[in-house]
C-alpha cells in the first residue's frame, strides 16, 4: 500500500484532479471531507491530509511514502527525499515585493517573510545584508504599516499583491508542484511508485 | 533552592541510554559481532579524536557536520565522524605491509553535527567490516552477504540492500559531456535526489537527441538483474561496460552466497560519501525511512595516507537497526535478593552461589529501600533473607 501526504489548501484540488485524469478512482466526496486520513482500498492507496509546509517532513520521515509539494516548499525546507516529477500544476512563482518607489531602508533593511531560509540565501548570493522576519501569512501586511521594506512570497496572479497596492520586484524561481518520494519507499516499493510515476506522467499538461 | 540552567540539559543531539535501550542495543550488537567474528574479522578500535588535517579531511561527512576543537599545541581536531577514514589511516600506517588482504571490524560511535530538527542524533553507534587490499568482485560480494547475514542474526525480516555503481555513473557523464566539471553538475542532481532537475538540466544542454536519451535513460536504470543487459547498452566506453560487468559479476557471486533475492540495482544511486569509486550501497527496511546502513568500494582512500590499496566495507547504524526491529518483549531476567544485617553473610553466599550459575543478582539490604512494594516490582523473582535465622 501507499501512503500518499496531499497538501490541504490551494493546491489539493488540482492534485485531485490530476490523479482522477490519471484513472485513479477517488471517491466523490474526497475533497470536501474534513477526514485526515481517507483510506482508497480499490486503489490500494492512503491519503493523509497535511499543512503544505509539512508535506515534505511526513515524506522525509517515512510515514508517508509520496506526497506532492511546491517547489517553494522543497528549497525552503531542503529535505532528503526525492523530487520525481514536475506535474506543473499550481504555477505561481517565489517574488521579492514591496510598495512603489520604496527604497530599502539603508540603516535597518528588513525583509517580511513565509520562507526565511529562501529569503535568507537570495538576499545573501546579492551581497545584502538583510534582517529576515518570519511571519506565518498576511505577509503582505508588512510593508504596509512599515514592518519591512521587503517581501518575499509567492505570487500566482498578482492579484493581493495589487489590491494592497504592492508591486513585485524580482522573481526568485518559478514554482511549480512536484510529486515527491521517500528513499526508502523509492527502494522497497518501487515497483508500486514506478507505476504511479508513469500514469501521472502521462497526464501532466506539457 | 537555585535550579542551574540546563540541569538535565545535554549538548544538541546527544542523548542518553537507559537499561531498556541498552539491553536491546547489547543483543543486537552482540549477535553481529558474533557473526562479524565467525566471517574471520578481527575487531579493531580507534581513538574518538583525529586530527583534523588528516580524518578530518579525508572523511565524506561535510565539514559543517563536523565536531571539532583544539588540542593544547592549537591542532585542530574532530571527533570522529566515520570509522571508515580512521581504519584507513591504521591500515595504512601500521597493518598493511604484504599487500595480502586485511579484513578488519569495528563498532563504536561516530560524531556528526545536526541542523535540523534539534532531536535527532549527533552521535550514534556503528557496526562495521572493512576488507582491504582486496580489489576482486569476491570480496564486494563477501561484505554485502556477511551485511545481510549480519541483518539476519540481529531478528530482521524485511530489508532490501539496493546496490549501485559510482564508477558507471562517472564513467557515462564523462563520455557523453566530455569533461567533468559538467559531469559533476549532473552528478549534484542525481546526489540531491533531484530528478525534475536533473530532466531540464539534460534537456539544456546542447547535446544530440540520443545522447539526451541515453542521459535520461539512466533514472531508469534500476530494478533487478535483467536491468544490467540494458546497462550495458546504454553505455559505450570500456570503463563503463566494464562497471556493467562487474555488477553481473557481483549478482553471480551473491547467487552463490545465496543471498540475491535480498538485492536490487539502481544505477542513480550515489552516496554522500564522495570516496566511493565502484560499486556501493545502501540497505532499507520497513516502517524505517532513513538507511539502516552503507557501504562501497573505495580504491582511492588508502592513497591519501600515502599507501595505495583498494578496500571495500559498510556500515550499520544501531540505532535505525533497532528501530527497525521494535520494540522486543525480553526483559532482562535480574533476580533481587533483599536481606537484613543478620543474614547478611547468608546473602553474600546465596548471590555468590547464584552468580556462578550465571544469573544476574541484586544484593539489596533492606535499610535501604524506602518503598518495598514499589522496589519488588521492579524485578521478575524476589527472595528474602530478613530477621534472625530461623531454625529449620
Amino acid at each position: 500500500m501507499l501512503t500518499v501526504a496531499m497538501p490541504k489548501g490551494r493546491i489539493f484540488e488540482e492534485a485531485v484532479e490530476l490523479l482522477r485524469k490519471a484513472d485513479y478512482t477517488l471517491p466523490p466526496e474526497f475533497a470536501e471531507s474534513r477526514k485526515l486520513v481517507i483510506e482508497v482500498p480499490e486503489e490500494n492507496m492512503r491519503f493523509i491530509l497535511a499543512k503544505p509546509m509539512d508535506v515534505v517532513t511526513y515524506v522525509e520521515h517515512g510515514v508517508a511514502d509520496l506526497g506532492i509539494a511546491g517547489k517553494d516548499v522543497m528549497m525552503e525546507e531542503e529535505r532528503d527525499v526525492y523530487e520525481l516529477l514536475d506535474l506543473k500544476i499550481s504555477k505561481c512563482h517565489l517574488a521579492v515585493a514591496g510598495l512603489p518607489g520604496v527604497r530599502m531602508n539603508q540603516i535597518a533593511p528588513r525583509v517580511a517573510t513565509k520562507y526565511p531560509n529562501i529569503a535568507s540565501s537570495y538576499f545573501r548570493e546579492q551581497g545584502e545584508q538583510v534582517e529576515i522576519i518570519r511571519l506565518n501569512g498576511s505577509i503582505e501586511l508588512a510593508p504596509l504599516i512599515g514592518l519591512a521594506d521587503r517581501i518575499v512570497d509567492i505570487v500566482s496572479t498578482g492579484r493581493t499583491l495589487k489590491e494592497n497596492g504592492l508591486v513585485e520586484f524580482e522573481k526568485i524561481a518559478d514554482v511549480t508542484s512536484r510529486l515527491i518520494v521517500n528513499p526508502v519507499s523509492y527502494r522497497m516499493k518501487d515497483e508500486a511508485i514506478d507505476r504511479l510515476v508513469e500514469r501521472l506522467s502521462a497526464v501532466i499538461p506539457q | 533552592m537555585s535550579k542551574k540552567l540546563f540541569m538535565f540539559e545535554k549538548p544538541l543531539g546527544m542523548r542518553d541510554t537507559l537499561p531498556f535501550l541498552y539491553e536491546m542495543k547489547k543483543r543486537v550488537r552482540q549477535a553481529m559481532a558474533d557473526e562479524i567474528e565467525k566471517w574471520g574479522y578481527e575487531f579493531i578500535e580507534t581513538p574518538t579524536l583525529e586530527y583534523y588535517e588528516t580524518v578530518g579531511s579525508v572523511s565524506a561527512i561535510a565539514d559543517h557536520r563536523l565536531f571539532k576543537l583544539l588540542d593544547q599545541q592549537g591542532h585542530t581536531l574532530v571527533l570522529r565522524p566515520d570509522m571508515t577514514a580512521p581504519i584507513a589511516r591504521l591500515a595504512a600506517s601500521r597493518l598493511y605491509k604484504d599487500g595480502n588482504p586485511l579484513r578488519l571490524a569495528y563498532n563504536a560511535n561516530v560524531f556528526r553535527a545536526q541542523q535540523h530538527e534539534g532531536g535527532r542524533p549527533a552521535e550514534f553507534e556503528q557496526i562495521g567490516v572493512e576488507c582491504i587490499g582486496d580489489g576482486t568482485i569476491a570480496a564486494d560480494a563477501e561484505v554485502i552477504s556477511l551485511m545481510i547475514a549480519m541483518l539476519k542474526r540481529a531478528g530482521l525480516q524485511h530489508f532490501t540492500v539496493t546496490i549501485g555503481h559510482i564508477g558507471y555513473v562517472n564513467a557515462l557523464f564523462l563520455e557523453i559531456l566530455g569533461n567533468e566539471e559538467r559531469a559533476s553538475v549532473l552528478r549534484r542532481f542525481l546526489y540531491e535526489k533531484n530528478y525534475v532537475g536533473y530532466r531540464e538540466h539534460v534537456q539544456s544542454l546542447p547535446l544530440s537527441s540520443i545522447d539526451q536519451k541515453r542521459l535520461l535513460q539512466l533514472l531508469s536504470l534500476r530494478g533487478c538483474g535483467m536491468m544490467l543487459e540494458e546497462a550495458k547498452e546504454v553505455i559505450h566506453c570500456e570503463e563503463g561496460k566494464r562497471a556493467a560487468e562487474e555488477l553481473a559479476a557481483l549478482l553471480r557471486a551473491l547467487g552463490m552466497y545465496g543471498v540475491a533475492d535480498a538485492v536490487k540495482f539502481d544505477l542513480t544511486l550515489v552516496s554522500h560519501m564522495s570516496y566511493y569509486t565502484g560499486i556501493l550501497f545502501e540497505v532499507y527496511a520497513e516502517h524505517v525511512g532513513f538507511p539502516i546502513g552503507n557501504g562501497g568500494r573505495y580504491d582511492d582512500l588508502l592513497e591519501k595516507f600515502a599507501h595505495k590499496a583498494p578496500a571495500t566495507g559498510f556500515g550499520i547504524r544501531v540505532d535505525r537497526l533497532i528501530e527497525a526491529l521494535g520494540e522486543s518483549e525480553a526483559e532482562p531476567n535480574i533476580e533481587c535478593i533483599v536481606f537484613s544485617q543478620e543474614r547478611f553473610a547468608e546473602a553474600i553466599e546465596l548471590a555468590a552461589a547464584k552468580r556462578r550459575e550465571g544469573k544476574r543478582v541484586v544484593l539489596q539490604h533492606i535499610s535501604g529501600i524506602r518503598d518495598i512494594d514499589a522496589y519488588s516490582k521492579r524485578y521478575p523473582s524476589m527472595t528474602y533473607l530478613l530477621g534472625s535465622k530461623e531454625k529449620e
